[in-house]
């Protein structure tokens, strides 16, 4: 048992190496911009570029309707499937994880290809349509994430029980999913929402060949250009991601505890 | 057992009277799932059937199979799905291996019960921090003025660069892979390890099984096939990445997703029937990897219900 310890220890203080000096020296790095001295210039010459702030904006908006697109799929979808249809069940688990399979740059492949300016459904016609597909196609990259977390949502309420006494109580399908369905699962459809966010915020496959001025194009532009602003930047996305999985982390524990559970 | 809820299913399943909502029951029973339907099949299904029906035919719509032979007969189409398929198995090999030795030390090696938690938030987050920023902090760190390549240098008198380690090779790209392969496999296997049964150590041990016997007849049985799945899973990972090589190098690396990236644009063939190729190629190899998953994953939860 005591060398047992003492493997753990090393694999532990390997990892540990392995993951933490690239951080500590994208930080160190991202400080050197002035000649001699540590400061943070590099981060105020980022934050300040209205290009950063653009394209930041840009794709936190496109996260938002991502969002609410996803939601707007998948709630009603996994709902329904719970409530009436569980044969449909492993089609949907099917589907949902497609977007695992096929990569991102398939997808907007066969969009490029599908809804270009001349085909019957014109999307990259125009700027709002390209920002359009462009919501839809991170809607489709989230699937995955978005119906696990709001399937694990419902299990843990009696979504049966909850329908029959709402319907009882006289209410209509709009009632039971905005007032009982979704307040009972929005912790795990906030979860599924950040971990939506942490995905879309530095995607760079899609918004670049759909041509979209997102923060992913931002970014590789930069890096390509500068030397310490994209050491920055990289602290900054990583900043971002703890934050939406530390959101998550609160989140859950604020989940309801199970009430139904299926012994 | 004294649960009379409707949502009994002796109860729930008898035949109800019929009432009014019966006339409309065909579209209120589809109604929930439209939406679900309705989007995944035009912004999931039926492009990728484009590009794969696309695949097949010529400029003029007629069936062909010369697309596909150019995967094989163009040397730098072919090149880059071997150099993709080797970066993929290899980060998904040491990937895997990696994150399951951290797994077993944080799980049940004795360490603190803090080293696990933040062990777990921290690959829940490295997990997801792939793309740019990733290259971005590797080129600080390993770049040629990276802060660890100049204190190799300075230090150590190791030169890395002139040793011919760049993080456009094979080795490489792994190097890099690596910090987004290895917490993924924690994050996924983490609840494989809780699942072994504290008692099947324990009875193992009352039939005289030594630890060496436990971990060969009951540990590794139990664990294989969600760790085979897993590794699938990353292989199919890393083929579809390519924002963190293509900050690397730009369209000149030649790995598959780069490749049909640069004909997307535009950029080098300009043949979009080649593309479709391409594509199809990569949804041909991300499949069969995923359907060895699915039967990995559904063998292994036999096990840790």
């Amino acid at each position: 048992m005591k060398s047992g310890k003492f493997w753990a220890w090393v694999v532990f203080a390997l990892s540990a190496a392995y993951f933490f000096i690239p951080l500590l020296a994208t930080f160190e790095f991202s400080l050197r911009l002035r000649r001699g001295v540590h400061s943070f210039d590099a981060y105020q010459i980022v934050l300040g570029d209205p290009r950063f702030q653009a394209t930041f904006m840009y794709s936190v908006i496109a996260a938002i309707f991502t969002i609410i697109l996803g939601v707007l799929v998948v709630v009603p979808a996994a709902y329904w499937i719970r409530l009436r249809l569980p044969q449909l069940r492993p089609i949907v688990e099917f589907i949902t994880l497609l977007p695992l399979v096929i990569p991102a740059i398939v997808i907007v492949f066969g969009y490029i290809r599908m809804y270009g300016s001349n085909s019957p459904l014109p999307f990259l016609a125009s700027d709002l349509g390209a920002s359009a597909l462009l919501v839809i196609g991170y809607a489709t990259l989230s699937l995955p994430y978005m119906y696990r977390a709001v399937d694990t949502g419902l299990r843990t309420i009696d979504v049966r029980t909850l329908t029959e006494a709402a319907q009882i109580l006289g209410a209509g399908w709009s009632t039971i999913i905005t007032r009982v369905i979704l307040p009972n699962v929005l912790i795990a459809v906030l979860s599924g929402a950040f971990l939506t966010f942490a995905i879309v915020i530095g995607e760079f496959t899609m918004a670049s060949l759909l041509n979209r001025p997102a923060f992913g194009p931002y970014l590789q532009n930069i890096g390509a250009n500068r030397a310490y602003e994209p050491a920055a930047l990289a602290i900054i996305a990583f900043a971002i991601t703890w934050g939406c999985m530390s959101l998550i982390q609160i989140l859950s524990r604020f989940a309801p505890k199970s009430a139904n559970r299926p012994n | 057992m004294t649960d009379l809820s409707l949502s009994n299913r002796t109860i729930a399943s008898k035949p109800a009277p019929p009432n009014a909502a019966t006339a409309f029951r065909f579209p209120t029973q589809w109604i929930g799932v439209a939406p679900f339907f309705i989007f995944t099949i035009m912004f999931l299904i039926l492009p990728t059937l484009y590009l794969v029906v696309g695949a097949f035919q010529d400029g003029n719509g007629h069936l062909t199979l010369d697309n596909l032979l150019q995967l094989v007969s163009d040397p730098s189409i072919s090149n880059a799905y071997w150099v993709s398929i080797k970066i993929s198995f290899w980060s998904a090999i040491i990937g895997a291996f990696a994150g399951l030795a951290l797994a077993i030390a944080i799980v049940r090696g004795g360490l603190p019960n803090w080293i696990r938690s933040a062990t777990l938030t921290f690959s829940g987050v490295a997990s997801n921090f792939a793309g740019l920023p990733l290259a971005f902090a590797f080129i600080a760190t390993l770049g040629r003025v990276g802060i660890v390549t100049a204190l190799l240098r300075d230090v150590f008198n190791l030169n890395i660069y002139a040793m011919g380690f760049n993080f456009l090779t094979t080795a490489g790209l792994i190097v890099v892979y690596l910090f987004f392969q290895i917490p993924l496999m924690v994050v996924i296997i983490v609840p494989a390890i809780d699942g072994l049964k504290k008692e099947w150590g324990e009875a193992a041990a009352t039939l005289g099984a030594t630890q060496a016997q436990y971990w060969r007849m009951v540990v590794v049985p139990v664990l294989w096939p969600s760790f085979l799945g897993t590794v699938i899973l990353l292989f199919a990972n890393s083929f579809g990445a390519i924002a963190t090589a293509y900050a690397f190098a730009g369209p000149a690396l030649n790995i598959v997703p780069i490749k049909l990236y640069s004909q997307i644009n535009g950029d080098v063939l300009h043949n979009p029937q080649l593309g479709y190729a391409i594509a199809f190629g990569m949804i041909v190899i991300t499949g069969l990897a995923n359907v060895f998953y699915i039967w990995f994953r559904t063998r292994s939860e036999r096990w840790l219900k």
